[in-house]
């Protein structure tokens, strides 16, 4: 069947459907990594948004039951340039194709992802919509009248968890009590803290920090997420005053960008995001440099940070972006990027080993 | 100093030529002055512009000593000339030369190459860092080779490697203790060390190998990683192979990447590294199988599959850069330090010299017989195999194949079992014959998913013969298209379909459907290539 990709700026590119019929708007952004299309279809931080993979085969080793990263398919839409009409793996349980019908996401293919991939590189993200059952001209009205813009949305309050719950080792057996404030958590951040030993407490984003303080944890991970975090400024209150109760703070990807705005920094838009497996970031410390998994579309401004004692650890060497932050004073630190991998290289894993030192320091 | 690779023999060819004359050009680049040695002219890098000075000498260590003593360089770069400049390099440091001319071995250092090379200290270290290694014996005389044989509960089959060999020269699977004896003892003989490694046969899982690198300050990066469709058992050099994985989900993907980048970090190297990994295809279960710490045959295959110059920034690291100090050239504005992101997929296929050697035993086994190899990139893998297999001059436009339809059953049932250079045209007469995805993926033991996909191929030639009648306009648009996409010619659709191959082209051009070309930049499009080459599809956007 055939499926429309409209653009804001005019542009149609026709294609195939698969997964599910119907239509679907998003944020237009391209992802370069050429493996982990089941972790990047349900990880939170693309609520909103269509995606393109860059890598051109796509579906060869189907779905399986355990690579997700949370409860649902998260993005808005699919958008590739081929389809794998089979697929080959030991832990396969389902194609692609059917894991979106599943989960009701429309997916295009056949689409030059090059060709898009480039346009976005050129015009930045911008607004497009998917359809299976409209014409051109009314996709294009759609997309003009009836979408809002993502810059507009909280995407936060649509991803988070609606009730607080636990991931992790009985009590008894916990080495460590965290509580972690959900933007968009992925399911690897908490495997990777169970494994550690600890038991984390998920809160929604809305929770005030007397509740997420009041188990009185040993630690609070700030986690990813989607969106503008200009939109999060009750996020960001809540984060000022668990750095205020010194507890120990890690924070990932928005949780890097909420504690730069808690200390005084703004933040802004990149013209088409951090996407892929592939960004190398400098320690500058160690001036050795990590490959690292990436996935946001607004950066922190480093000079904007008004606050003397919190220094920039680390910088993306592409663009010269802030990926890392720390307080020269509090056991708070932050990282721009995705030490939990899933998908990407777990180069940077030792970050949680850190953070769970923090904490046992601090208990000492 | 640089050391070439000596004469061109099977299982060490050009591509330690071309990897020498980018370093050359990287070395000068940097305000080096070279002095190469190399005992073939017939090679590019001993051009006199390339060098500053160039030795066309006998590659032995009495030679390397007196232009030592001419020279007087100040380093040598052991690690682009393949096998050979390596051991030369070896030979040097132990008899004392380069101390006595105080050369500095540049690179990786020696003790990291012995690690990676002596099997028995590399498995050692493998161990060390917890790096999975399969059961294996190291045998030096006839008696020890007896004495194995003779164990009772040994895992068969076994795979019998000589040690210091080009291309694993003298090698082979036993299956019986007879085998293992006279596989051994050829292999013994034909090592500088009179050593062999047998070990625990790993036919029929994954081979899957990393391009790594690593600079002083101890930053490590990948720049790609290859599938080979042959399963374990062929040589990674007479293999089939894609570019990059195919069949791997991330965590297989990154399980093997981490296990790379943990070895090349353990060994030290400074520079390039190729390790090559067997992964089980019904679990995460991975073995180490050996790593090449050097630029090898891979490295090239690997610098052309994704545009990063392996060769030219491991000079640059021998010389003390930092990955993060040197510009990635394709880009102008990005570093060598990042990992390249495909967005196409690159088919290698060996090129035998079976047609040179008519008596030759055609089976491919773990020993390299292939004596060059074809790369072709595209945005399907159907279309980059159908190149790659023009490329071959072997009379194929196709995977149709000159006697191909004569074979019995039984001869092709063995042709998919015994791998030989003609497996890739038997697999495809099987599916013309009606053969199951399953029955040829338990006889080559080729994972389905290029099954899928080479059947794909031999059902758009029935499709284009069936439509031969039809192929008027409206109707042919989607199947020529498709053609297209997968790499057909207008040649062999022309053949299919009874036509004149000036007709389908005319035809095809008349619907619009004509070759466009992209750019390898190493990016995947996320940043602006400057000195980027082209490969032509079938796609949108033509980028010329």
């Amino acid at each position: 069947m055939k499926a429309y990709l409209a653009f804001a700026d005019g542009t149609l590119l026709e294609g195939i459907s698969f997964g599910a019929e119907g239509r679907s708007a998003g944020e237009v952004v391209f992802n370069t990594g050429m493996t982990g299309y089941q972790e990047v279809l349900t990880d939170p931080s693309y609520a909103g948004q269509i995606v393109t993979l860059t890598y051109p085969l796509i579906g060869n080793y189907g779905v399986n039951v355990d690579d997700i990263e949370s409860r649902r398919v998260q993005v808005a839409g699919f958008v590739v340039h081929e389809l794998s009409p089979t697929f080959s793996n030991w832990r396969a349980s389902e194609s692609l194709d059917a894991f979106l019908k599943r989960h009701n996401i429309v997916g295009i293919t056949g689409i030059d992802t090059r060709e898009l991939t480039r346009r976005l590189r050129h015009h930045g993200v911008m607004m497009g919509a998917l359809s299976t059952n409209e014409t051109p001209e009314e996709l294009f009205e759609r997309l003009r009248a009836h979408t809002s813009a993502y810059d507009d949305v909280d995407w936060v309050r649509r991803v988070t968890t609606p009730e607080a719950y636990v991931w992790g080792p009985e009590k008894r057996d916990a080495k460590y009590r965290i509580a972690l404030l959900d933007c968009g958590v992925k399911y690897n951040i908490l495997r990777e803290l169970a494994d550690r030993g600890a038991r984390t407490t998920v809160f929604p984003a809305t929770a005030t920090a007397q509740e997420i303080l009041a188990d009185d944890p040993d630690g609070v991970f700030l986690s990813p997420g989607p969106g503008d975090p200009n939109l999060l400024g009750y996020a960001v209150d809540t984060v000022k005053q668990v750095v205020g109760s010194g507890k120990p703070v890690m924070g990932i990807c928005l949780g890097n960008q909420l504690l730069g705005c808690a200390f005084g920094g703004t933040t802004f838009k990149l013209p088409f995001g951090h996407r892929g497996a592939n960004h190398p970031v400098k320690d500058l410390t160690s001036g050795r440099v990590v490959i690292t998994s990436q996935n946001h579309g607004y950066a922190i401004d480093g000079d904007s940070i008004g606050d003397p004692n919190v220094e920039v650890t680390q910088i993306n060497l592409n663009d010269g972006t802030v990926e890392g932050l720390r307080h020269r004073e509090l056991p708070v630190f932050s990282i721009q990027y995705h030490p939990e991998a899933s998908p990407g290289p777990t180069d940077s894993r030792f970050f949680f080993e850190q953070f769970l030192k923090v904490i046992e320091e601090r208990k000492r | 100093m640089v050391i070439g690779s000596g004469p061109i023999v099977i299982g060490q060819a050009a591509e330690f030529d071309y990897a020498g004359a980018q370093a050359c050009r990287a070395l000068r680049e940097e305000g080096v002055s070279v002095v190469l040695v190399n005992s073939n002219p017939a090679t590019i890098m001993t051009d006199v512009e390339m060098a500053d000075r160039v030795y066309i000498e006998p590659l032995t260590p009495a030679f390397l000593t007196k232009i030592i003593a001419r020279e007087k360089p100040d380093g040598l770069l052991p690690t682009l000339g393949g096998q050979t400049g390596l051991n030369l390099a070896t030979e040097l440091a132990t008899r004392g030369i380069l101390d006595d001319y105080n050369v500095k071995l540049l690179g990786t250092p020696l003790r990291a190459i012995t690690r990676a090379e002596d099997r028995q200290r590399f498995r050692k270290l493998m161990r060390q860092i917890g790096e999975p290694v399969p059961e294996s014996w190291i045998v030096e005389k006839d008696g020890e080779l007896v004495e194995l044989s003779r164990q009772s509960g040994l895992p068969w089959p076994l795979i019998v490697r000589p040690a210091y060999t080009l291309g694993g020269s003298g090698g082979g699977v036993a299956h019986t203790p007879e085998e293992l004896i006279e596989i051994g003892q050829r292999g013994m003989r034909l090592s500088p060390r009179h050593q062999v490694m047998v070990e625990r046969c790993l036919v029929g899982w994954k081979e899957i190998e990393y391009e790594v690198m690593r600079d002083a300050n101890d930053t490590c990066i990948t720049i790609c990683n290859m599938e080979n469709l042959d399963p374990m058992g062929v040589h990674t050099g007479d293999s089939i192979v894609v570019a990059p994985s195919q069949t791997l989900s991330d965590k297989e993907y990154q399980m093997l990447r981490s296990a790379s980048l943990k070895i090349i970090r353990s060994l030290g190297i400074e520079g390039g590294c190729n390790v090559q990994l067997a992964l089980d295809p019904k679990s995460f279960g991975y073995y180490v199988i050996e790593v090449n710490p050097r630029v090898s045959r891979s490295s090239a295959l690997a610098s052309k599959a994704t545009g990063y110059p392996i060769a030219r920034v491991a000079s640059q690291i021998a010389i003390g850069l930092h990955l993060d100090e040197i510009p990635n050239r394709v880009t102008g504005k990005t570093l060598a330090c990042f990992e390249p992101a495909l967005d196409y997929c690159v088919v290698k296929i060996p090129r035998w010299p079976f047609d040179k050697f008519t008596s030759a035993d055609r089976r491919i086994t773990t020993q390299m017989k292939a004596t060059g190899e074809v790369m072709a990139l595209d945005r399907s893998f159907e279309s980059a195999l159908m190149k790659a297999v023009r490329s071959l001059e072997v009379g194929a436009n196709s995977l149709r194949y000159k006697g191909a339809s004569q074979w019995s059953d039984m001869e092709i049932e063995s042709l998919l079992t015994t791998p030989t250079d003609e497996r890739l045209f038997a697999i495809a007469e099987a599916f013309r014959r009606g053969l199951m995805i399953e029955e040829v993926a338990g006889l080559s033991g080729y994972d389905p998913w290029f099954l899928h996909k080479i059947r794909g191929i031999v059902q758009m030639e029935k499709r284009l013969r069936d439509h031969a009648a039809d192929l008027n306009r409206d109707e042919a648009a989607g199947l020529l298209t498709e053609a297209k996409g997968l790499g057909f010619t207008d040649r062999t659709i022309a053949e299919l379909t009874g036509r004149t191959e000036r007709d389908i082209r005319a035809l095809r051009t008349s619907l619009g459907i004509t070759a466009t070309y992209k750019i390898v930049d190493t990016c995947a499009a996320e940043f602006e290539a400057t000195t980027p080459y082209y490969y032509s599809c079938y796609d949108r956007e033509d980028e010329r």
